[in-house]
């Protein structure tokens, strides 16, 4: 039995790692040149360094989702919260002659605000995830178009802009700095108790409440992260346009973000959170957009190609189709012994 | 006694009221018919989408497919009327029967596979919006003599107002949704999924089958949608309706439709997109707010039939001496069939 268990676990595991690893691969085969690294001015280029430096928002906030999805929550606000921080950031430094660190601390406390928001619904007046956080989905983009007065605007500001398409030590700045957020996050996911807390959470929260777990208050940081994680995102955005566009910038991501998590292995319903692997399905995202868009395939395949996917992931990770797989598996051993 | 189940009906036709009538206070011209008509026929599309939505929503699922369903039948029809030179009204009804097609793929993804409804019509987002990509990337004008002809009824009321083909089709769209949710077997069989899955199986409703119909009836109605969307903006355009899928779940929460599932009304739906269209009429006659404040009055507007609903529920268990918060039920896990 133990055997068993731990035996599928790394099945799972695996999955999401040789399918990015496949997908690298077929990429290469099909475009020539796609696993080139060459150094320029003592920066990294290729298209392994792009398709990192494009996944960066995209991971950011999937890692956010996972942990809010871990608890059986789900956030459906980080996309407007992303326009909200990218106008926050970029009225601030085209209007005001604030230290650009005093402003990112702003977007990020902004974003933080949101999250806190959004966990208060869930957590204190114990309104469904959905519901709770589709009303900041609504009104946050009228929010940031309140922030913006309606236009685009742009900024300038060396620092900000160094975020967005910066370098630090060869790679881009903006990937140095999710991944050291990434690393932070597992370190006190993994190495504290707190892990195991979320998870507790996800999976039975009265069982947790009654074990001594504060799960209210937990729920609660958990929306708080998730805004955190899409304020730095909304930051970057904006950075790398130089510019806050209310109504179009994470337009959908909440939605790749959901994706990334799923290609993980995560159940909707919580109880579980895989942060390697949540990144690892970020970049699978990203890769496949890198592909279609450098294979000469039309753009508007992508969004089919998205689709296709979730549905194929869902469909094998459905409990219907494993168990038609685990009674073919066992009816083949049980005609083999005999 | 008053159902506390009116509650929420009874409350948003009093916002309603109350909105129109600070209108009528307000502004002359607000008094005349003509407003009320066009805000029936500029929210036709809408409207309609809202009323299938409404039995999604009443069965306890979601679906967020519906914008993206408007976009690709638009998209759909262009190609057969202006590409192919089908007769519109054979092209409608291809279009419909595709889009009630791909609604039931979906209730048979979310019933057979038993996959959250909320990430299987996410599927739906992407996939319908691709679809619609890879037929036509531009807006394209739709002409044929009919869409002329059909813009030219118009039956007057008194005062400048009238009611043109779109609010009529609209109407009775609207009308047949009631009578199916209050007066079919199917209807009941709604409530009953929405109101307690394992209930509803063990008294021999089929499930299933009745999910199925659930997300076809959706499909169909958000083709409707389409198709009245295509007649009003006499143009098809692959990027339209984005974000439809949000307004028109507002629209059904804030007419009185618990999210939970098993109670509301459509009637409820179409109120909802009223006032969010009111709003929207009260902020153009105002002339100095801007069009964003929609978004945040709507934003508002939802939360506060959340609470609201949220403190009926809660009141009414308690003064009934059920449990204050049933144990919330995983969506038909506990119903095997062997």
């Amino acid at each position: 039995m133990r055997l068993k268990r731990s035996m599928r676990w790394e099945a799972r595991t695996l999955a999401p790692i040789i399918s990015l690893f496949l997908l690298i691969v077929g990429t290469a085969l099909v475009v020539p040149g796609f696993l080139k690294l060459s150094i320029v001015d003592g920066h990294i280029y290729g298209s392994l360094i792009d398709i990192l430096h494009r996944s960066t928002p995209t991971a950011l906030i999937a890692l956010g989702m996972a942990v809010v999805i871990g608890t059986k929550g789900i956030d459906l606000s980080v996309g407007a919260i992303i326009a909200i921080c990218g106008a926050v950031t970029a009225v601030l430094t085209a209007s005001t002659e604030l230290h650009p660190l005093i402003v990112l601390g702003c977007a990020v406390l902004v974003g933080m605000v949101c999250g806190l928001w959004n966990g208060t619904l869930v957590a204190v007046f114990g309104i469904q995830p959905i519901v709770a956080t589709l009303i900041l989905m609504v009104a946050g983009r009228g929010i940031a178009q309140m922030i913006t007065g309606g236009q685009i605007v742009t900024f300038h500001s060396d620092f900000i802009n160094a975020i967005g398409n910066g370098f630090f030590m060869g790679l881009p700045a903006r990937v140095v700095l999710a991944a050291v957020i990434i690393a932070i996050t597992v370190l006190v996911l993994r190495k504290t108790a707190l892990g195991m807390f979320l998870e507790a959470v996800g999976g039975n929260s009265e069982t947790s409440r009654l074990v001594g777990i504060d799960s209210k208050l937990l729920i609660l940081m958990v929306y708080v992260f998730s805004g955190f994680c899409a304020a730095l995102a909304g930051v970057i955005i904006a950075a790398d346009i130089r510019g806050a566009d209310a109504n179009n910038a994470g337009l959908w991501l909440e939605l790749d973000a959901i994706l990334a998590v799923v290609i993980a292995g995560a159940s909707l319903s919580g109880g579980r959170i895989y942060l390697g692997l949540t990144i690892v399905g970020a970049l699978i995202i990203q890769t496949l957009t890198t592909a279609i868009l450098t294979s000469g395939l039309p753009a508007q395949y992508n969004l089919i190609v998205k689709a296709s996917i979730i549905l194929l992931v869902l469909l094998l990770q459905s409990k219907v189709t494993q168990d038609f797989i685990k009674a073919r598996v066992q009816s083949f051993r049980r005609a083999s012994d005999a | 006694m008053l159902n506390e189940r009116y509650l929420p009906v009874i409350a948003t036709l009093l916002v309603f009221i109350l909105l129109y009538g600070y209108g009528m206070v307000e502004y002359k011209g607000f008094r005349d018919t003509l407003v009320f008509t066009n805000l029936l026929t500029d929210n036709a599309f809408l409207i309609v989408t809202a009323v299938g939505m409404s039995f999604v929503i009443i069965s306890g699922g979601i679906d967020l497919s519906v914008g993206s369903m408007i976009a690709f039948v638009g998209v759909l029809l262009a190609y057969l009327i202006t590409g192919l030179g089908i007769h519109p009204v054979y092209a409608a009804i291809i279009a419909l029967f595709t889009a009630t097609f791909f609604g039931m793929v979906m209730g048979v993804i979310i019933a057979y596979f038993e996959i959250q409804p909320f990430i299987v019509t996410l599927a739906g987002l992407f996939l319908f919006r691709g679809l619609a990509y890879m037929i036509n990337l531009n807006s394209v004008p739709i002409d044929h003599e009919l869409l002329v002809t059909l813009s030219e009824i118009y039956v007057p009321l008194p005062g400048r107002g009238g009611l043109t083909f779109i609010a009529m089709a609209m109407l009775a769209l609207l009308a047949i949704g009631v009578v199916v949710a209050k007066r079919t077997r199917f209807g009941l069989n709604v409530y009953a999924v929405g109101g307690d899955v394992q209930s509803a199986a063990l008294m021999g409703v089929p499930v299933k089958s009745t999910l199925v119909r659930i997300y076809a009836l959706s499909g169909l109605y958000s083709g409707a949608a389409g198709v009245i969307f295509a007649i009003y903006t006499g143009s098809a355009y692959p990027l339209a309706a984005v974000g439809v899928e949000l307004d028109a779940i507002a629209a059904v929460v804030i007419g009185g439709t618990l999210l939970t599932g098993g109670v509301g009304f459509v009637f409820g739906a179409f109120l909802g997109a009223l006032i969010q269209g009111i709003i929207q009429t009260l902020i153009i006659f105002d002339g100095s707010l801007n069009s964003w404040w929609t978004k945040v009055a709507i934003g508002a507007l939802l939360l506060m039939f959340i609470l609201m609903q949220k403190a009926i529920v809660h009141f009414s268990r308690r003064y009934s001496g059920k449990n204050p918060e049933p144990p919330e039920q995983p969506a038909m896990e506990k119903v095997e069939t062997t």
